[in-house]
């Protein structure tokens, strides 16, 4: 990862937690997802983050694009209902490939609603 | 996340406070926690804090009553000034950049101090001490003389050390080192102050080349980042016995 990877970390902080809460303060509701564990490769190190809006909108990541569909869907129904989730996410063998990872990457991630 | 908690996270990031955010993970609670400040949480979790934060990594930590919390390290960026745009600063602001930091070189004189010997880093065109204030140093920074012409060097260091930059190297020899101490000492630091200062700088490891340099001094910021516990108590000792504590010239 190296430099750009820890200055794009350090960023992407600033990034996903203003967005939340400009997206709170426009009265949006708002969901924050967290990676807080990882085995293997995992294409994001722990304490990635995403932010999602209730229409699907969103910023940051978890993944190299993998699961962030499915973090996003799982985010709105954090929304929807106000309930906290942790969700394991195995990466396929195929789309580790894809994104240049070795594979069996896996990872943990936690989703929150903002309120 | 409760919006309060949110603001407030915002606004330590802003005041580049080094802060942790605990999250429970079976009820979402949130907290912040402020180990250097002693502030945020108990004993053991201040603990747990101080440990990821340090290590730069968050994690999941498993409390005595069997919670399940995620410590979300929030660290502000690493940066490094580097004073004299000299030989040594060019391979040592590189390694610095692939270390993680963030790089400034200050030099008022422009003969030194040219993108063409420093590609991609930032150069402050200052005097030394205009050029401290202008960076800023926080706890997350590392300052480097690298001159030794005390009139350049000199009153960068009496802006640093009323900084909280965790480290300040100064190249120059045991004696170059003897008389800026004199001269810092009639300046009105202390003992507890001057302590600070690693000189010669950078780690004893027989360093002759420019790169090699840069090598000892990059190892001895990693360890006074990631051991800062360890370092202090050797400094205190090492001052206590009256040695110098670090490189030989």
């Amino acid at each position: 990862m190296g430099t750009d990877g820890v200055k794009q970390d350090a960023v992407e902080h600033e990034q996903v937690l203003e967005t939340a809460a400009a997206w709170k303060a426009a009265g949006r509701g708002v969901a924050l997802a967290t990676v807080v564990a990882t085995w293997g490769s995992s294409p994001r190190p722990v304490g990635s983050q995403l932010v999602v809006e209730e229409g699907g909108d969103f910023v940051g990541s978890v993944s190299g694009g993998c699961i962030e569909g499915a973090v996003v869907t799982e985010a709105r129904r954090t929304i929807a209902d106000g309930q906290t989730r942790l969700i394991d996410y195995g990466i396929s063998d195929e789309t580790a490939w894809q994104v240049g990872l070795a594979c069996g990457g896996k990872c943990e991630v936690f989703i929150e609603p903002v309120e | 996340m409760k919006t309060a908690l949110l603001e407030q996270l915002l606004a330590d990031r802003v005041a580049k406070r080094q802060v942790v955010l605990a999250t429970d993970l079976a009820t979402g609670d949130g907290r912040l926690l402020y180990p250097e400040e002693g502030q945020g949480g108990d004993a053991a979790l201040l603990d747990a804090a101080r440990r990821v934060m340090v290590a730069d990594k968050s994690g999941i930590v498993e409390t005595a009553d069997g919670r399940k919390v995620f410590l979300h390290v929030y660290n502000p960026p690493l940066r490094m000034l580097i004073v004299g745009a000299v030989h040594i600063a060019q391979p040592l602001s590189r390694m610095a950049m692939l270390t993680g930091y963030d790089v400034a070189i200050v030099d008022p004189r422009r003969e030194f101090a040219t993108q063409d010997r420093f590609p991609g880093i930032t150069l402050i065109d200052a005097w030394p001490d205009d050029g401290v204030d202008a960076f800023a140093p926080d706890r997350r920074t590392a300052i480097v003389t690298l001159t030794h012409d005390p009139k350049l060097d000199d009153p960068a260091l009496i802006k640093v050390l009323r900084s909280d930059a965790f480290y300040i190297g100064c190249l120059g020899s045991n004696r170059t080192h003897a008389k800026r101490v004199e001269r810092l000492t009639a300046e009105g630091f202390g003992a507890a102050d001057l302590v600070r200062l690693r000189a010669p700088v950078g780690l004893d490891i027989g360093a002759k080349s420019p790169a090699e340099i840069a090598i000892s001094v990059m190892g001895q910021i990693t360890e006074s980042l990631r051991r800062p516990v360890q370092v202090a108590a050797g400094l205190a000792a090492g001052a206590a016995a009256g040695s110098a504590v670090g490189a030989a010239e």
